[in-house]
């Protein structure tokens, strides 16, 4: 197949030219003081309390943080696939390319999921349609947001597979997605993303289901992909180990806010909010074999219920009664490298140690 | 499981004469790389007798009620001698009027067969189509629904019937199709909310399906979502009570017409048969027989299918 596969191009090398134009230094995404609230019967669960972050071309941007900590949420309402009600958003701005998706016709915006905008899922096993052969799904891509014709589409989707390793790509393009084991289904997934060169793409814990041999390769071949396309990433992670390789920044969700944002290296070597200097103690390292491993004791707050002050001040060991009264705002760490920031009031301190 | 040494016994006990074998190597050897649900379970169909007899009665019956002429080339409105038994010349008897029962019977095969398979097609296609669109849409479509679907079941099928056969009367200037698309009209419209209801809850399950998220996020219409994810994945319970359905509206025909405000003479019909023939059921019990065998050996033949075909698609009874 070397001679049939070229190397894809970029996004302004595509058939399709794209609406969107990215800002002057390779801007793509921003979302400005995002707020989501899910109206249930006990009352209003605020999952997203004023997210903020921004996104450019070839950059990846690594969300972490503990279940229910709202990053799922977070890629959802990006994405605009939120079941509205019972989720809703009072406030704040997703502006892909300057045009907030927000206050976007619904057809319009549909229109930028998949060749603008695309997501990679947790669960690689229900995420494909049961019922269709693998290729199929692939070529759908091509046939309903390109146009083309069958065995065109079908073409493209066994180079997509041989793109994204799958071996005997020709050959399994009928095949179907319970025949595949999970790391292959996730491969197709990630080809079905891809599959129109988007410009952003987010990856919802793309490795949770998997083992971790595969874990490594699922990882390895995202970052390939985006070093290839000069997409702009986001991935959705719990796992502190996934992140360090791939991530170029990373911000800290809990509570459904960003608690800390630092360049991955710099949030390695020395955390500026006790939340995340607590994640990376609960590590378990060899060398400290046989202690006892450091965690962050309680659980993350009821939605239903935020804390006052600081959301994670009952389970802070730094807790003052300035935690319990003001909630920090995320702001610059003084005498960080630039850049850096986190929503505590003692941040300087922590990221003394 | 249990059903596993059954099965091989069945299969290989089960090779019918009809089966033609010489495609089933090729067959399975195309399958084999790629298997679908429906390819597993159109194998898993292929091995049972009970699919096999149902499938030849069907075939029988659709022939009866395409061509009586193949089976008999009485006039079923010949008038011959009255209540003769069963002989050479009339095969099943003749009946209190003096037709011949054998052709009655064939020719009364048409009634029971285009009402069955008409309401079928009609309860499920407006249930199907109400119930994935209440189950998607949900909100306020779904509560509206809901509640038709409630008031539709408090109403007896037989009682339903009686009332719209009633409202709109046939007679015997009546033509035979208005009568036949009558018929059909009341068990529709008794029929669908079973069907929207069982459509509604198939659709639930398969919608919180990763597939369904992840097509939305790679920019799907809602109608392709429908069509391509939620539709071909909730198929299989409806397909299956249909199948069963069918039976089950042919003996709701059979009783219509029985009670006498279904098909009315001189449309023919196994239900008006039996009900013609119920005056001679002591003193010539062959009058109700014949055409109450047909309807038995029609509806089970029906039921019979369904149960394969449910066998087949789910999973779990494998």
């Amino acid at each position: 197949m070397t001679t049939t596969t070229q190397p894809r191009g970029r996004r302004d090398a595509q058939a399709t030219a794209s609406d969107y134009r990215p800002g002057p230094d390779g801007l793509l995404l921003e979302v400005d003081d995002l707020h989501v609230e899910f109206h249930t019967e006990d009352g209003v669960a605020r999952a997203i309390n004023g997210v903020n972050f921004d996104l450019h071309a070839g950059e990846t941007l690594a969300i972490l943080g503990e279940s229910g900590s709202g990053k799922s949420v977070t890629a959802q309402a990006i994405m605009g696939i939120l079941d509205m009600p019972p989720a809703k958003i009072p406030r704040g701005a997703i502006r892909y390319c300057g045009q907030d998706l927000l206050t976007m016709p619904d057809e319009q915006r549909r229109k930028t999921r998949g060749p603008e905008i695309s997501m990679i899922f947790q669960d690689a096993l229900s995420s494909l349609n049961p019922v269709f052969p693998v290729g199929w799904q692939i070529a759908e891509m091509f046939r309903k947001h390109r146009g083309m014709n069958k065995s065109d589409a079908t073409a493209q989707a066994v180079r997509l597979m041989e793109r994204v390793q799958i071996p005997a790509a020709k050959q399994r393009v009928r095949a179907f997605p319970h025949q595949f084991s999970g790391g292959m289904r996730q491969r197709i997934m990630i080809a079905m993303a891809i599959a129109l060169d988007p410009a952003v793409l987010i990856a919802d814990e793309p490795t949770t289901a998997l083992d971790v041999t595969v874990q490594a390769q699922i990882m390895a071949l995202l970052a390939e992909l985006q070093e290839e396309r000069q997409m702009g990433l986001i991935l959705i992670t719990h796992d502190l180990g996934v992140v360090a390789d791939v991530a170029d920044r990373i911000a800290v969700m809990y509570c459904g806010r960003i608690m800390e944002r630092a360049d991955v290296l710099e949030l390695y070597r020395r955390p500026a909010h006790p939340y995340t200097l607590g994640l990376l103690e609960s590590i378990p390292r060899l060398d400290q074999k046989g202690q006892e491993l450091s965690a962050i004791g309680g659980l993350p707050p009821n939605l239903l219920r935020l804390p006052s002050g600081c959301e994670f001040h009952p389970r802070c060991r730094f807790v003052q009664d300035v935690c319990r009264r003001d909630r920090p705002e995320l702001t610059a760490v003084v005498g960080a490298a630039p850049g850096r920031e986190s929503a505590c009031h003692f941040s300087e301190e922590v990221h003394r140690g | 499981m249990t059903d596993t040494p059954q099965q091989s016994v069945t299969a290989t006990a089960g090779i019918e004469p009809g089966e033609p074998s010489t495609d089933v190597a090729p067959a399975r050897e195309a399958a084999a790389p790629a298997r679908s649900l429906t390819s597993d379970a159109w194998r898993q169909l292929r091995r049972k007798p009970a699919f096999w007899f149902s499938v030849v009665l069907i075939a029988l019956f659709v022939a009866m009620a395409a061509f009586p002429g193949l089976f008999t080339s009485i006039d079923p409105r010949q008038v011959f001698d009255v209540r003769q038994e069963p002989s050479a010349e009339h095969w099943f008897g003749t009946d209190g009027q003096g037709y011949d029962i054998y052709s009655r019977t064939i020719h009364g095969a048409r009634a029971s067969i285009l009402v069955g398979i008409l309401t079928t097609v009609a309860t499920t296609l407006i249930g199907g189509a109400v119930g994935i669109l209440a189950a998607y849409f949900g909100g306020w479509l779904d509560t509206i629904v809901s509640r038709i679907t409630d008031v539709f079941f408090a109403i007896p099928v037989l009682l339903g019937g009686i009332l719209f056969m009633s409202a709109f009367p046939s007679d015997q200037s009546t033509p035979y199709l208005s009568v036949v698309l009558k018929v059909v009209a009341a068990l529709t419209i008794l029929g669908w909310p079973s069907l929207a209801r069982l459509m509604r809850g198939s659709v639930l399950q398969v919608l919180p399906n990763d597939y369904i998220q992840a097509a939305r996020a790679l920019g799907a219409s809602p109608w392709r979502i429908i069509t391509k994810h939620v539709l071909p994945n909730s198929l299989a319970p409806i397909l299956v009570v249909s199948t069963i359905n069918l039976g089950v509206f042919i003996v709701a025909e059979a009783t219509l017409s029985f009670l006498g405000i279904g098909l009315v003479p001189p449309a023919v019909s196994w239900g008006v048969a039996i009900n013609e023939g119920l005056t001679f059921l002591r003193t010539f019990p062959h009058i109700p027989l014949f055409p109450s065998l047909f309807l038995s050996l029609g509806v089970l033949a029906f039921i019979m299918l369904g149960d394969a075909a449910r066998d087949a698609f789910d999973p779990k009874s494998r």
